[in-house]
């Protein structure tokens, strides 16, 4: 690890104004800064730490919707009483992230800045070529060991997968990320990787979030984030479903769906297509399944991770039908 | 008092005396950051050190350019293949060693992706690791086996040694009526001990003292002694605690060796802690292996053959077989059997023991073959075990010393509730749950060595049980607290242990499951030496106050000294002392056989393989054996399998502390979960590169995945086997657990997945 500045933020803005400066890098949980700096990806001069700035680990809730401040730990806002009664998605996505050790460090402004954990990614002595290091040098997955990359979502240029848990359910929910001077729906904060993989944001240089809304809803409120992985706990999704049901008085006609995925899209990938044949319908277990089939359309494997096509329609109907009381 | 005599016990927990359940001594220590692993030892004056490893797998280091890693700021000294460290090749495991030829731990040639090629000392930890980032190193790549599934890997050279055959195996195969013929596969497997590997090495004139996580003091003491060329006692290795070893911390790795060459060049203490990503490459985990196993049958399912062809992967520099016919040959009885086993080279770092070697693979083709035959044959599993059960070794034609087989297969049904299972695969759900019972059964053989052990009785009371065996979490400090307690006739708390320091009195190797046995052995001879002594120094001693009794001879019970009928005086240890003015009585015993007393046979005991008994070595052939009972629950649509219930039954004879010795299987059994679900070194076949290199990617067991274990001993004493009755515990744990998760996986969904770990994706 190269030697660095570190400095403590006073403020919001001038965290902002440091963080332009090329080479800086904001320090929150640290928990993928760290991480990252052994691995040397990331090879920060300067490391602005933002931790003490006042008023941003802040979760409040009105009628609108909640508002959480970018500072908040993973696992505070896990366990806050309103996010688990108004957001059960947003709460269980965040208890099956991670380890408890780490939720406890990282906040939920870094968790949306997580980096893939593609591998290649994460060993550039090994593999030099990697797109989303360095643009333009290649991408060492394609042709590698894949199992763990994405099916939707990829380019020539990239093929890696999105790690986060978090963002799946903010994507589905149409939460927004506000940074500051301008606020961003989390479904556009989030680019796929087309011929610019190293962008995973549209953040900008002197930008930092400052918090995440997510405006409250009754499929929000009756919402449920399912993550299947071969380990039981710490380990990144084989593929996860954000879903969250509000029906008609009849009980069994869709008013209102929402889908998403994680674990197999190169972003939290919202899965519209899945809703629109369903909103309007009457819920039962054949519907549920053909509709989620179209959560995979324009899925393109790289060998090993072929099985993510066939396990994530199962997941997201298997969501669906828990929400609607079919399973 | 006879060996196996038992003193009254309390009963309870707090019962020291040998087969009471006695928490470990060493937990407080650890759990309160009380206990100093090796790399947390203070040491004034360090240098850092930290490894350049090779980022292809085979070639050779044409240039390593240096210049701006010895600019940069701390760096201290920089060493590469150019570098002479002037060390000579060491002794294996089994004292061969060849006469002074030089030893180089950071090569020229490139063997693997991971290989150690350059290192970096600097004045901290974090300028050598910046520093060792900018070593540029120039290669001339050649064409590279990536793994033995390469497609040029071959098929492998034939180990003589292990064809083994009885009868005609294939006439009798092709006369079975009922035949089955299947491959298994297990991938490349990690120790992932939580303490990773690494060393501090301090040079004090031409004497050489190392703090590393150690199996074995007097082994890799006398390894960096002929390193350097030093006499053995001029090196000292110190490591009282280990945060896990599994087969990989019994020998000196190339990282060692440039640790202690480096202090000795700088003049200056060197840490080198070998980083996770790092112990991926530093040492071999198990090898990778694949077996093809046919059995025959009548249509009772009773064995006629077992035609078995195995393979496991090997280093392209030097050979470690992991022997897929470890266990084949033994589990059943069986009329005609041929089995070979192939090495294949490709570049990896040179594999290694991990728990189990042999056994374990071995176990996962067998057992998972048994199963499939009880299918074909349309028999229960466990009844099927039952028919073609070993009356005596298949192999060598041995009677069994102990063998409680049939008792672990029947306790273990009785707990588990076996008798309800149906047969059909697919018959039991919950829900969406698919649910499978199976069962594995396992073995591991008793290899016995011989120790030493040291008892000094002070004069305050105290007693000091000092060896150099050591302890790795499996108990070793608690156990010999009891024994000696037991033969001494002390409470536990008056007892202290002092374990792993080479310059301590020699014990074998911690691997193979044989410490216990090795150890308690010289403890107890030590202890009742010394018990002997004080009644003698009681009855003798003109200030005795026994002097006079008329007793010729007096019990120590509860750390009194008394006459036998109860009437005459009654002293603590520490009041005879003082009443007799000793100071001390101290006694050195060991467990070698009269020829081997010499400094020879004891550096061959103490420092070398050489002096192990294996398992048929007498007139019996001993092993401990096991049955894994297992439930798993199949997502039907996911392909998740989680492990819900076990039940195990052992038989390893007598059990010294049924606390840690259930504690060590349950690490066994948990490691094993692991292994059939979730570890899988994932090399990319373009460059030979171990991609999940760290915690986060190669995946063991969490907390989660560990349902409730029930662990049953069904063992008897075993007095051939060791001197106080015990066989091996440590390692039998894992065998036989993977394909019992396999056969339950069967039960469940119907589908046989030959090949670990059993992944969701193979499911759907």
């Amino acid at each position: 690890m190269r030697d660095f500045s570190y400095s403590r933020a006073t403020s919001a803005d001038q965290a902002r104004q440091a963080a332009i400066q090329s080479g800086a890098m904001l320090l929150a949980g640290g928990t993928t800064l760290l991480d990252l700096a052994k691995c040397g990806v990331f090879e920060p001069e300067a490391v602005i730490d933002i931790t003490h700035l006042p008023g941003f680990s802040d979760i409040e809730m009105d009628a609108a919707g909640a508002r959480i401040g970018a500072l908040a730990k993973m696992g505070e806002v896990a366990d806050h009483p309103a996010i688990r009664a108004n957001f059960p998605a947003v709460s269980e996505s965040l208890l099956l992230a991670a380890s408890a050790q780490l939720r406890n460090m990282a906040t939920v402004g870094g968790n949306l800045l997580q980096r893939t954990r593609c591998p290649y990614f994460r060993d550039p002595a090994t593999f030099p070529a990697c797109n989303k290091r360095s643009p333009g040098s290649g991408c060492s997955a394609i042709g590698g060991v894949t199992r763990n990359h994405a099916v939707l979502g990829t380019s020539e240029a990239c093929i890696a997968s999105y790690p986060g848990d978090l963002a799946v359910a903010l994507v589905a929910f149409d939460a927004s990320v506000d940074l500051g001077g301008r606020t961003v729906l989390a479904d556009e904060f989030f680019l796929t990787p087309g011929d610019r993989p190293d962008r995973d944001t549209v953040i900008e240089p002197g930008e930092m979030i400052a918090g995440i809304v997510i405006p409250a809803s009754p499929a929000a409120k009756n919402s449920t984030y399912l993550k299947v992985r071969d380990r039981q706990s710490y380990e990144f999704a084989a593929a996860s479903a954000a879903v969250g049901l509000e029906l008609e008085e009849d009980g069994r006609t869709v008013r209102d769906i929402r889908v998403a995925l994680g674990g197999v899209a190169t972003k939290p990938w919202r899965a519209r297509a899945v809703e629109q044949a369903l909103v309007g319908k009457a819920l039962d277990a054949a519907s549920v399944e053909k509709a989620s089939r179209l959560a995979m359309e324009g899925a393109v494997s790289h060998g090993a991770n072929r099985y993510k096509i066939e396990l994530a329609p199962r997941v997201v109907a298997r969501a669906i039908l828990q929400m609607g009381g079919l399973a | 008092m006879t060996i196996m005599e038992t003193r009254t016990k309390q009963g309870d927990a707090s019962d020291g005396a040998l087969g009471g359940r006695f928490s470990r001594l060493d937990g407080k220590l650890k759990i309160t950051g009380g206990a100093t692993y090796a790399l947390e030892h203070p040491v004034e004056g360090l240098a850092y050190a930290v490894l350049v490893q090779s980022t292809i797998a085979a070639g050779r280091v044409v240039k390593v350019d240096t210049t701006k890693a010895e600019a940069a700021p701390g760096t201290l000294l920089v060493v590469t293949p150019e570098t002479d460290l002037e060390l000579k090749v060491a002794s294996d495991w089994y004292g061969n060693r060849p006469d002074d030829q030089p030893y180089h731990p950071l090569p020229r040639e490139v063997a693997f992706n991971g290989q150690a090629i350059a290192a970096v000392i600097a004045e901290t930890l974090e300028q050598a690791t910046e520093a060792a980032r900018l070593v540029e190193v120039t290669y001339e790549e050649t064409t590279a086996v990536a793994s033995m599934d390469s497609p040029n890997a071959g098929e492998g050279k034939l180990v003589d040694q292990f064809n083994i055959a009885w009868g005609d195996a294939e006439e009798a195969l092709a006369a079975s009526p009922l035949r089955i013929e299947a491959e298994y596969s297990t991938p490349r497997e990690y120790h992932v001990p939580i303490e990773p590997h690494g060393l501090t090495a301090r040079w004090d004139g031409d004497r050489l003292t190392i703090w590393e996580p150690s199996q074995w003091t007097h082994g890799m003491a006398r390894s960096y002694a002929e390193l350097f060329g030093l006499p053995d006692e001029n090196v000292r290795l110190l490591s009282p605690f280990i945060g896990g070893g599994f087969g990989s911390k019994a020998a000196v790795y190339a990282y060692g060796a440039v640790a202690a060459a480096v202090a000795r060049r700088l003049g200056r203490p060197v840490k080198l802690a070998v980083t996770r990503p790092q112990n991926f490459t530093s040492y071999g985990g198990r090898a990778a292996t694949r077996q093809t196993l046919e059995l025959g049958a009548n249509s009772d399912g009773i064995l006629q053959a077992i035609v078995h062809r195995g393979a496991s992967e090997t280093s392209t520099y030097a050979d470690f077989p992991e022997q897929t016919s470890a266990a084949t040959p033994l589990m059943y009885a069986v009329p005609n059997f041929s089995s070979e086993h192939r090495l294949v080279p490709a570049n990896t770092v040179m594999p290694g023991a991990l728990r189990a070697p042999g056994k374990n693979p071995s176990a996962f083709g067998l057992e998972c073959a048994m199963d499939e035959l009880a299918y074909a044959a349309g028999v229960d599993p466990v009844e099927i075990r039952l028919r073609n059960y070993a009356e005596h070794d298949p192999q060598s034609g041995k009677p069994w010393s102990t063998r409680q087989m049939r008792e672990a297969l029947a306790a273990g049904s009785e707990a588990f509730g076996w008798a309800k299972r149906s047969f059909e695969p697919r018959s039991m759900r919950d829900g969406r749950q698919l649910i499978g019972w199976g069962v594995g059964c396992g073995t591991f053989p008793v290899l016995r060595a011989a120790s030493e052990a040291m008892i000094r009785l002070l004069s305050d009371g105290t007693v000091e049980v000092v060896s150099g065996a050591i302890d790795m979490g499996q108990g070793t400090y608690t156990i010999l607290a009891q024994t000696a307690a037991e033969a001494l006739g002390v409470p536990v708390g008056q007892i202290d242990v002092r374990l792993g320091d080479s310059s301590l009195p020699g014990a074998t190797v911690a691997g193979g499951s044989m410490l216990a046995g090795a150890i308690t052995g010289a403890v107890h001879k030590a202890a009742t030496a010394a018990r002997e002594e004080l009644i003698g120094l009681a009855l003798n001693d003109a200030n005795s106050p026994f002097r006079d009794t008329g007793a010729n001879t007096l019990t120590v019970t509860d750390g009194r000294i008394a006459v036998p009928r109860g009437d005459g005086p009654s002293l603590t240890v520490a009041e005879l002392m003082s009443a007799t003015g000793r100071d001390l009585i101290e006694t050195r015993r060991n467990t070698l056989p009269e020829a081997d007393q010499g400094p020879e046979g004891h550096k061959r005991a103490w420092t070398t393989m050489t002096a192990i008994q294996g398992p048929t070595a007498g007139d019996y052939s001993m092993y401990s054996w096991c049955a894994h009972f297992v439930e798993v629950r199949v997502d039907e649509d996911f392909g998740t399998i989680r492990v819900s219930r076990i039940v195990s039954a052992f038989d390893c004879g007598r059990i010294y502390n049924p606390k840690l010795a259930e504690s060590q299987w349950r690490g066994g059994i948990i490691m094993g979960i692991g292994q059939a679900l979730l570890e899988e070194g994932l090399v990319d076949g373009r460059n030979g590169r171990v991609i999940n290199n760290n915690l986060g990617d190669y995946l063991v067991a969490t907390n989660a995945d560990v349902p409730h274990i029930e662990v049953i001993s069904v063992g008897i004493p075993d007095l051939n086997a060791s001197v106080l009755g015990g066989k091996g515990v440590g390692e039998v744990g894992i065998v036989g657990v993977a394909p019992a998760i396999a056969n339950a996986v069967f039960h469940a969904t119907g589908k046989r997945v030959r090949d670990l770990p059993i992944t969701l994706d193979k499911l759907i």
